[in-house]
This record gives C-alpha cells, sequence and structure tokens, in this order.
C-alpha cells in the first residue's frame, strides 16, 4: 500500500538535497564524514530543519527536573536543544538527522556541484570478463540443470487441466513436455580499467593535518573516479628518502622522519606501472601529495625526467596535490611548473587548507581528462 | 478514512479487552467519548503519528521529516509509539500492531483516561465546534475538519502551485505559536463598529480644576499647568487612534483580519491559526494530561485488568514511562505523582486553615483526619485546572523534596549545565516560568501604523529570558511577508531595549 505521507516525504528528501548541495563544501571539509561510511552508503548527518519561531534563546531559559544531585553538580547529558524546558520526556532524545546517500549519489552531488565534466573515453579497450549467468528457464537442457520445482509445476497443472489429479492420491507424474531446466546468458563484465596510484610523502615535515587533508582529498577523488569507471584498482605509495608499496591503511598512518626523495616514489609508480598495468588497455592516475620540500636539485631533475619519460606517457592524467606546511619550502611545485608549463597532462595544485579542497578537486577532475 | 476504516478493526481477542476495559473505566468514574480503537501497522503507525494523529493533513514536507525521523529512531530501536490517541468525538485511538497483550491493555486504559480529560478539562472546551441538538454531546470533528484543511491547501497548490503556497505555509508556521491562549475565553466583540455608535466628537476643552473667585485663576490653574493638561490630552487623543487600541496577543488572528493577504493566503492563514488552536490546550496541559492517564492506567492495571502472570511486564513498562532523566522533565512523572499527592491529602484531610497553620513537623507527618474527598478531589482538579495553575496551587514543599526535584540552569562561567537549587521558591518559580504561555515568550501587536508608515510593530513582554536571536530574524522575516510592509519587534537584549526590525530587504537590530 503506497502511503499518503509518501509525496511529503519525497518534497522532504529533495529540500534536504537540496540544502547538502548548498553545503556540500562544509561536509567534504569535514574528515567525520569518512568514518561513517558504511558499504556502499554514507550517511551525511544533517540538522533537522527547523522553522524559527519566536522561542527563547539556547542558554537563556533553566528547567526544572528530577533526580539526585547537589546544587552545583553538572547535570550529565546536557538537556535537549530546542526543545523548551519542561516538554521533553516522553519522546527520544533530538537526534542529528542523517540522510543516507549512496556513494553514487554523492558523486553525482560533487559533479553537479564543482561542474566536472564527465571523462572522455580514451578509446582504451576496456577489458571485459565473461560471466555465466542464470537467468531463465526453458524446455530443452541437461538433467543437471532441471528445474525441479518449475517441472512439478506445470506437471500439476497439466494433470488439474486433464482432470486426473487425485486430491486423495496426489501423485503427479511428469512427461517429457512438463520438463524445465534452467537456462542461462552469458554476460560481459568489464573489469578494472582504471588505476589510481596515490603517492604521499610521510617525511617527517608532513604533520597529521596535512594527512588528514590527503586523506579526504583521496576519498572524494576515488569516490569520483568509481563513478566514472566500472572497476578501478587503488595502489598506495609513501615516500621518505626511500619509496614502498603500502595498505590503505597504512598509507594513511604512517609517519616516518626523515628526508625526502620524491623521485624514489615516481619510480616505483612507473615499475608498478610497468609491471601491472600496460599503458594501453588502462586509464592511468598517479597522484602525489607532498609538501613540495624535495632533497635538491638533483632529485628534482630526476623527477623531471621520470616524469616525461615514464609517467605522462603512461598516465591519463598526473596530479600533483601541494599541501601547505610549516615546515616545507614548497619548492616542489614551482620546479614542476616551471618544467611542464604547457603541459597539460600534469596538473598541479596548492591546497592550503581543508577548504581548499573543494577548489584542488576541482583543478584536478575539472578538465575530464 | 476508507483505507485505515477497512483494515484496521479490533481483532476479537482485543475488542473482548476494549470492552472489559471500557467497563472498569466507566465504573470509576471517568467520563469519555465514545472511543474508536483501531490497529495499525509501524508504518502506517508512523505515518499518522508524523500527521500529529491524523490521517489526513495538509500537504507539506515536515509531515516528511517527522516520518523519516520516527520510522529511523523505530528502524534503530531508538523509539516505538505505543500508543497515539486524538481528541475527536469519537476519540480515535490508535494500537500498534504486535504489541504484546499487556501492552496493548495499558494503553486501553491510558487511552481512556486520556479521552475523559479531553470531555472534561475546561481548556479543551475551546476545542468544541457545537453541540450536537439531539444528543447535547460536543461536536468535535477534528478528523473532518483537518481533511477539509488538506483540501484547501491542495486546491490552491494546485491552483497557483505547490512552491508558493508552501513557501506562505512555511511563513504561517514561524507565526504559529503567535497566539492568545486567553482568547477563547474572552466574549468576541463582533459587531463592528459603526460610526453612529461612536462616541460624539468631544470639544477639546481642557479640564481645569474649579475656581471659585475668578482671581484665584491663575494661582490654581497656572499657565504651566493648563499647558501639561493640553499635552496630556493630545498625547491620550493620540494614543486613542492608534490600531490596535490595546495590543493584541492574537497575532495571527489580527494578521488574519487586517493584512492585506490574497484570497488563498487569507485561507491557508485561516487553517495555520485554527490548527495552532486546537493543539494549544494540549500544551497547556502536557503535565496533567499524562499524570492523569498514567494515574489510571496504573489504578486500572493494577487492580482489574491484570492477571498474576502479567504484572512483571505491565510494571516493567509502567517504570519505562515514568523513568526521569537528568535535565528533562518527565511530565508522566510529575502528573502522576502530583495527583497522587493530592489524593492522599484530601484523603487525610490535609488541607483548610487548620493545616496551613500548623508547624509541628510531627503533627503534619502523623495528621490524619479521614476526610477520604481524595477520589472526588482529583476529578475536580482534571476539569478545573491546567499545567501553570495545577502546579501553582498544589505543589508543596514537601513534594519538592520527597519528588527530589530541582531547578537547573546554564552556568557560563563553567560552559555547563547545573542544578541550581532545590529550594521550594526556586523550583516552583523555575517551572511556572517555563510552562507560562505554554513555554512561548509573550508578544503581542502594538501598532499597526508604526512611524504613521502602516508598518507592523509587535512588543515582546521581556520576563527574563531574550529571544533566540537567528530565529527572531527569520520571523520577522516572515511577518513581513504576510504584512508586506517593513516589520519591528520590540524586545531586550543583553539587558538592553531593542529593536528588530525588516524592513523587506534589510535585517537590522538597534538599540532603542
Amino acid at each position: 500500500m503506497s502511503l499518503r505521507i509518501d509525496q511529503d516525504h519525497s518534497r522532504f528528501r529533495s529540500i534536504v538535497r537540496g540544502r547538502i548541495r548548498q553545503n556540500l563544501r562544509k561536509y567534504i571539509s569535514k574528515g567525520e564524514l569518512l568514518g561513517r561510511q558504511g558499504k556502499d552508503l554514507v550517511s551525511i548527518p544533517i540538522p533537522h530543519i527547523d522553522i524559527p519561531k519566536l522561542r527563547f534563546g539556547d542558554k537563556q531559559q533553566g528547567g526544572v527536573a528530577q533526580g539526585d544531585g547537589e546544587p552545583g553538580d553538572p547535570l550529565s547529558g546536557s538537556p535537549q536543544e530546542g526543545d523548551g524546558p519542561g516538554q521533553a520526556g516522553d519522546q527520544a532524545g533530538e537526534h542529528a538527522l542523517e540522510v543516507e546517500l549512496t556513494l553514487d549519489e554523492l558523486a553525482d552531488i560533487l559533479g553537479e556541484e564543482l561542474e566536472l565534466p564527465n571523462i572522455e573515453n580514451k578509446g582504451k579497450s576496456a577489458i571485459v570478463d565473461k560471466k555465466d549467468r542464470y537467468v531463465g528457464v526453458r524446455n530443452v537442457g541437461p538433467n543437471s540443470l532441471r528445474h525441479f520445482k518449475r517441472t512439478f509445476r506445470s506437471a500439476l497443472r497439466r494433470q488439474i487441466a486433464l482432470g486426473t489429479y487425485d486430491a486423495k492420491r496426489p501423485v503427479i507424474i511428469p512427461t517429457r513436455d512438463d520438463m524445465r531446466y534452467k537456462s542461462w546468458k552469458t554476460e560481459e563484465e568489464p573489469v578494472a580499467n582504471a588505476v589510481i596510484i596515490y603517492m604521499m610523502d610521510v617525511s617527517g615535515s608532513m604533520g597529521d593535518e596535512q594527512k588528514e587533508i590527503v586523506r579526504i582529498e583521496s576519498f572524494w577523488i576515488d569516490t569520483w573516479l568509481r563513478k566514472q569507471y566500472k572497476g578501478i584498482d587503488t595502489r598506495f605509495i609513501i615516500h621518505d628518502a626511500a619509496a614502498r608499496e603500502v595498505d590503505r591503511d597504512t598509507f594513511f598512518r604512517t609517519r616516518e622522519s626523515g628526508g625526502t626523495m620524491i623521485s624514489s616514489a615516481y619510480r616505483l609508480a612507473a615499475e608498478i606501472i610497468d609491471r601491472d598495468y600496460p599503458a594501453s588497455q588502462w586509464n592511468i592516475y598517479p597522484f602525489h601529495f607532498s609538501d613540495g620540500d624535495n632533497w635538491s636539485v638533483d632529485d628534482t631533475l630526476l623527477c623531471v625526467d621520470i616524469l616525461k619519460k615514464l609517467l605522462l606517457p603512461a598516465s591519463n592524467v598526473f596530479c600533483y596535490g601541494q599541501v601547505d606546511s610549516p615546515y616545507g619550502s614548497g619548492q616542489f611545485i614551482k620546479d614542476l611548473r616551471e618544467h611542464f608549463s604547457g603541459e597539460d597532462q600534469l596538473i598541479t595544485s596548492e591546497i592550503n587548507d581543508r577548504d581548499a579542497i573543494v577548489e584542488s578537486i576541482r583543478e584536478f577532475l575539472g578538465k575530464g581528462k | 478514512m476508507a483505507q485505515f476504516a477497512l483494515k484496521t478493526a479490533l481483532p476479537n481477542y482485543l475488542r473482548d479487552e476494549q470492552q472489559r476495559i471500557e467497563e472498569h473505566a466507566r465504573r470509576v468514574g471517568l467520563d469519555f467519548f465514545p472511543t474508536i480503537f483501531e490497529v495499525l501497522s509501524y508504518d502506517q503507525m508512523n505515518e499518522v503519528a508524523a500527521y500529529g494523529g491524523f490521517p489526513t493533513r495538509y500537504p507539506h514536507w515536515r509531515w516528511g521529516m517527522e516520518f523519516e525521523k520516527l520510522s529511523k529512531s523505530h528502524e534503530y530501536g531508538l523509539s516505538k509509539i505505543y500508543e497515539l490517541v486524538i481528541n475527536n468525538n469519537p476519540a480515535i485511538a490508535y494500537l500498534l500492531e504486535g504489541n504484546s497483550l499487556v501492552d496493548q491493555k495499558l494503553v486501553m486504559a491510558h487511552v481512556y483516561a486520556h479521552v475523559d480529560f479531553f470531555k472534561n478539562n475546561f481548556c479543551f472546551r475551546m476545542t468544541s465546534q457545537g453541540r450536537d441538538p439531539r444528543s447535547g454531546s460536543d461536536v468535535r470533528k477534528w478528523i473532518d475538519t483537518m481533511a477539509n484543511h488538506g483540501a484547501i491547501a491542495r486546491k490552491w497548490a494546485n491552483r497557483i502551485g505547490l512552491e508558493k503556497v508552501e513557501e506562505f505555509i512555511d511563513a504561517c508556521l514561524s507565526l504559529e505559536n503567535l497566539i492568545d491562549p486567553q482568547k477563547p475565553f474572552i466574549p468576541r466583540d463582533t459587531s463592528p463598529k459603526t460610526s453612529e455608535e461612536e462616541e460624539p466628537e468631544e470639544t477639546q476643552e481642557v479640564p481645569l480644576l474649579r475656581v471659585d473667585r475668578e482671581y484665584m485663576e491663575s494661582f490654581i490653574n497656572p499657565e504651566e499647568f493648563v499647558e501639561s493638561q493640553r499635552k496630556r490630552l493630545a498625547e491620550e487623543a493620540e494614543l486613542a487612534q492608534r490600531f490596535p487600541s490595546e495590543p493584541v496577543r492574537d497575532v495571527l488572528g489580527f494578521l488574519l483580519e487586517n493584512a492585506p493577504l490574497q484570497r488563498w493566503e487569507r485561507e491557508c492563514l485561516a487553517v495555520i491559526r485554527t490548527e495552532a488552536y486546537y493543539f494549544l490546550p494540549q500544551m497547556q496541559t502536557k503535565i496533567m494530561n499524562e499524570g492523569w492517564a498514567s494515574y489510571w492506567h496504573s489504578r486500572l492495571m493494577t487492580e482489574n485488568i491484570c492477571d498474576a502472570s502479567e504484572i512483571v511486564d505491565y510494571a516493567d513498562r509502567c517504570a519505562s514511562v515514568l523513568a526521569t532523566a537528568p535535565g528533562q522533565l518527565n511530565p508522566y512523572k510529575l502528573g502522576i505523582e502530583l495527583f497522587r499527592h493530592i489524593e492522599d491529602r484530601w484523603n487525610r484531610g490535609q488541607f483548610g486553615k487548620e493545616w496551613d497553620d500548623c508547624d509541628d513537623w510531627e503533627l503534619r507527618r502523623h495528621w490524619d483526619r479521614r476526610t477520604g474527598l481524595g477520589r472526588e478531589k482529583i476529578f475536580q482538579v482534571r476539569s478545573l485546572y491546567n499545567d501553570v495553575t495545577f502546579i501553582d496551587e498544589y505543589l508543596t514543599e514537601d513534594f519538592v523534596a520527597d519528588q527530589k526535584l530541582y531547578s537547573f540552569g546554564y552556568n557560563e562561567r563553567n560552559d555547563r549545565w547545573e542544578i541550581e537549587s532545590r529550594t521550594f521558591e526556586d523550583v516552583k518559580r523555575q517551572l511556572l516560568a517555563s510552562l507560562t504561555n505554554a513555554g512561548n515568550p509573550i508578544i503581542s501587536v502594538v501598532d499597526a501604523n508604526h512611524g504613521n508608515r502602516s508598518e507592523l510593530l509587535l512588543q515582546h513582554t521581556h520576563q527574563g529570558a531574550d529571544l533566540r536571536l537567528d530565529w527572531a530574524k527569520e520571523v520577522t522575516k516572515a511577518l513581513a511577508r504576510v504584512w508586506t510592509r517593513p516589520v519591528e519587534i520590540h524586545t531586550v537584549v543583553d539587558e538592553k531595549p531593542t529593536a528588530l526590525r525588516y524592513d523587506g530587504s534589510d535585517y537590522s537590530q538597534k538599540l532603542l
């Protein structure tokens, strides 16, 4: 039965969606969102939409309650906000309402808000996997695929129609025509044909806040690219003076001290691409985050070299995000810009604080590559 | 309604229980409207609850929001609606399908007391829509009224667009609480003043003191005095021309009669106002109403209805209803205890001058005149009081101590909520303050031609607590939307008189 409330409910949902759109920036720069993602759903807490009325201010009016305690003792748990004192009681406390959005929906909203173009198909041959699926029933087939229930049903139907069915002695004998078999269809499923390689500088100068920014930004990049490609691989590389490949968890947690040799990460990335992801078949997205403080000028030159010869030719786009840190000189981004001016396959972006994340995502993905 | 009427009749085993409980309720003296019980599945229950108990309301997103909240909290097991009863004749009560039999019985007993309260408490008299000439009973066809309101809103939404109607209703809802709780008890002056009825223009003669001897004139009525009298007259004349001549608490009513509204706007505003007045008594009697219902469900369940195997389940459920939490007043608990307290006092004759004058603690403790008037008294109280007068008259020092009542407030210095006091005076004052005007600030229209520019001036009667300013700003906008001219609210912010003003494009907050 469809409920009358459905209309009002969908109206409310659309208002909420509108709200999310307006406030997206706020939600994006809030790290807590990530902790809340379920399997495919992200819960975004949204405030109860209050209808403003002339009311007393929050902390203006106290109230009366029952229980133990001496004057001056703090109340455990603050009184309900919004509800006037003296009214609460029979209802559960006001919980911030949460709307659940699928990651797909979230990516849609992100795309609309940031005006991100869809990524053009590179024409790189998508790798396709074949899979059999049982989808229907037919009259002929091998006995091993016999559909017992359907066979029984059609035999029963036939016997009833012919009048040979005796309810007192319910014997059903299927004939050849009654036999039913499961049938299958072969479906082509695209397998992963895009890979994101995240590289991050974990040297001493990258603090927790810098890592948090990287974490948030990479979540949104992930969300967007997953929307664009059917299957996607992610690889993680951390580096200080040396680079190594790690899993997702380690990637965001590790903190090393020590110097910074960016070239080590680039070399490793190039190796991974060479080994696992032939450029003719894969869309490759290397992202590198650092505070821009490289060890030496020589190493920077080495980086430029690797980029030119190995990484750029293989990648759809190479993105370098520089996080502002109190220690770094931030020289690396200048060097890159100098060496690659006019090269639109390399995108650089400076991320000074959380609020800059949105802008940086737009820079990285705004070209539709 | 058809959908509910068809599928939601009580199953036999519940109908039998209902008849039994109804008999018991009648026997103990409860006097209620005919009560119809319906059984709803949880999503129907959430829907009806989201609509405030009515199956049909005007379309609005806010019901959807309520519904989502209720469904979510139900799914996550945070809360569950057991009982829902609406003030209508016949009263309609909803039971949740799948509740245990003890729960259903408890709810039914609870509901009969609520309906008794609806029928007999004086506050609810204002929800009567007339008297049925044949049976002489109250007409309260609110189910139909609410459905009609829905039809009105839908009609206009179809004609001029959902967005516009919704936007206007949102504005009206911002003003929903600006009504006058005393209004229904004031005989309404409906006859419009005609020019003949108006008193003839007085000749503007300055009233002077009587002078017997002419030469005394300049001493008895000196120049300054004459001048001040003249000034006073002029001021009075100006005041008399003021519209409204006295402050009007019923802001919604004032707007309805005087704002330049289009027909659809007028009809929508009238809907909101009617419903606001309908729900007002429930806010004014929350403690009494729930207390009364809890008192009777506990009486009926333990004395008549439960058998031995059910009593533990019942006690468990009842305890969770009456549970208290820090910083939250449980109206069920306060109400039931106060009714019991009154009953006990009147049973033992603890009232009257002799009792009041007695200050011997030992005597008071064992005071028992065996008057046995308790039952009669509480029935009287349920008819003649609302929460404010109930607390004002029957909250006693002993009760406050026994029930461990305390007042709390926000401590700026420690940045936390703290228990402030346990003394009787403080608790009572705080409790009354938060119940006065159903917890709303007192706002009235004082001038509809403010600054001689047909701007609307409202006055907030400040009683210690400031308004929530970010909301007040939105409310001035809503007012300006309805009034179509600039609007000002005079209030007090941080102990300074302040004017909040919205002129159609800009909002300002100025010291007066």
